[in-house]
């Protein structure tokens, strides 16, 4: 067993974890975070997408210990009181139809508006496309998602 | 998973130490492959070793015109450097089209080179490139480097700690990808290099990467779109699977080396 302290959505948590748990599984399990969903579990659906000192990264394809004294936001971390401007944009523009990627598709939106700001890039339609090569949508409401991701990047 | 000890390691001499006392032990860079390896039980370290927090594993630097990338250094930040894209602006571009967003936060290049997946694209350029990797025991040129299907010259205990490209004239890289995985289904690295003309190929070859010869003749000849197209790229030693025969991608191998050649 590791001893692992990490922050996640602002708060200090410190457990200690064996040496093949996922962040994933830790985020779920022991932190009873039920936000980040575990879809594929291969690294390729995005439903398990949270943010490691601001960086979004696969949950199911991260070792919990490899987290120690990192700063972890998950889907429960963003709102504030009220629902963040990426939420809202998804609820205005109904970007969900069953939600099960709906955790994994906002926490990587939110991670490409502030990449993109801070790079001063135009996100278009066609980059919001680009850009969720990594997060699966099975209900394929895509046009919804991507309507959501470009509303809320004019309100962050 | 099968249970698997995990090292933090604080310096090289601590990694190499807690690889010498593991039964089974391997070096951890991003776990984009390792991680997804092992939950289907490909692999069962009995120990892991992150070697992502030992200083000077993470960044990109310039030695002269030597372009220097730490071992550790993510997919994005390769991509995002402002010294790649001035230096070998090709090498941002191909770093910026591995996997996806999240997976280029995590994945490494000393990962990707040491793991030497046949799709992967990073081994296309070290080898175009005529990059040298730099480990904690010695330096060895990209030619000597890869050794077939996920074999590389690393020894046991090795670590690569950087990877050094030196400028050429021009290069560019194409890929056609597998839509699912986002590895190469081909993909043509090709540079104008001080050694002469060098075209690889990724995704393709029965042995992994490899140098097409009848495209450096080609491309010697004559650096034209019309020159890679009308090459004499030949199947024998390519891939046959679900995604394509070897006589699609040896096309294929032509019209990716094409868009290179007009992009660089």
């Amino acid at each position: 067993m590791t001893k692992v302290n990490m922050t996640v959505n602002g708060k200090a948590v410190s457990r200690n974890v064996s040496g093949e748990t996922l962040l994933s599984e830790f985020l779920r399990e022991d932190l009873r975070l039920t936000g980040t969903h575990i879809g594929c579990d291969t690294s390729q659906c995005g439903a398990c997408v949270v943010h490691i000192n601001g960086k979004a990264v696969k949950a199911c394809t991260t070792l919990a210990a490899a987290t120690d004294g990192a700063d972890v936001t998950t889907i429960e971390g963003l709102a504030n009181g009220e629902l963040h401007p990426m939420q809202a944009a998804f609820k205005e523009h109904h970007g969900l139809q069953c939600g099960f990627c709906t955790p994994g598709m906002i926490m990587s939106g939110v991670d490409m508006v502030n990449r993109y700001k801070a790079e001063g890039r135009e996100l278009t339609a066609e980059a919001v496309r680009h850009e969720l090569e990594g997060n699966i949508c099975r209900c394929t409401g895509y046009h919804n998602i991507v309507k959501a991701v470009q509303d809320a990047a004019t309100k962050m | 998973m099968y249970p698997t000890k995990y090292h933090k390691a604080a310096s090289i001499d601590d990694a190499v130490k807690a690889l010498g006392a593991g039964e089974e032990a391997m070096i951890l860079g991003g776990g984009q492959t390792l991680i997804a390896t092992m939950k289907q039980h490909l692999a069962a370290p009995s120990d892991l070793v992150d070697v992502r927090s030992i200083e000077g594993m993470v960044g990109v630097s310039l030695d002269g015109d030597m372009l220097v990338i730490g071992g550790a250094t993510t997919h994005a930040e390769v991509a995002s450097s402002k010294e790649v894209q001035k230096h070998t602006p090709a090498l941002a571009r191909l770093a910026g089209g591995i996997g996806d967003p999240a997976v280029r936060h995590a994945g490494t290049i000393g990962g990707s080179v040491a793991n030497n997946d046949p799709a992967a694209d990073y081994p296309a350029a070290l080898l175009a490139l005529g990059a040298t990797v730099v480990t904690n025991q010695r330096e060895i040129g990209a030619d000597d480097f890869f050794d077939g299907l996920f074999t590389t010259a690393l020894d046991e205990g090795e670590i690569i700690t950087a990877v050094k490209f030196p400028k050429v004239e021009a290069a560019a890289y194409a890929k056609f990808a597998q839509p699912a995985s986002l590895f190469a289904l081909v993909g043509v690295f090709v540079a104008k290099t001080a050694d002469g003309v060098r075209v690889t190929v990724t995704g393709a070859g029965d042995e992994g990467v490899f140098r097409s010869e009848a495209l450096e003749v080609a491309l010697t000849a004559d650096w034209s779109e019309a020159s890679a197209k009308g090459a004499d790229v030949s199947a024998d030693g390519l891939m046959s699977d679900i995604h394509g025969a070897a006589a699609y991608r040896a096309n294929l191998i032509k019209v990716m080396a094409a868009r290179a050649v007009l992009a660089s």
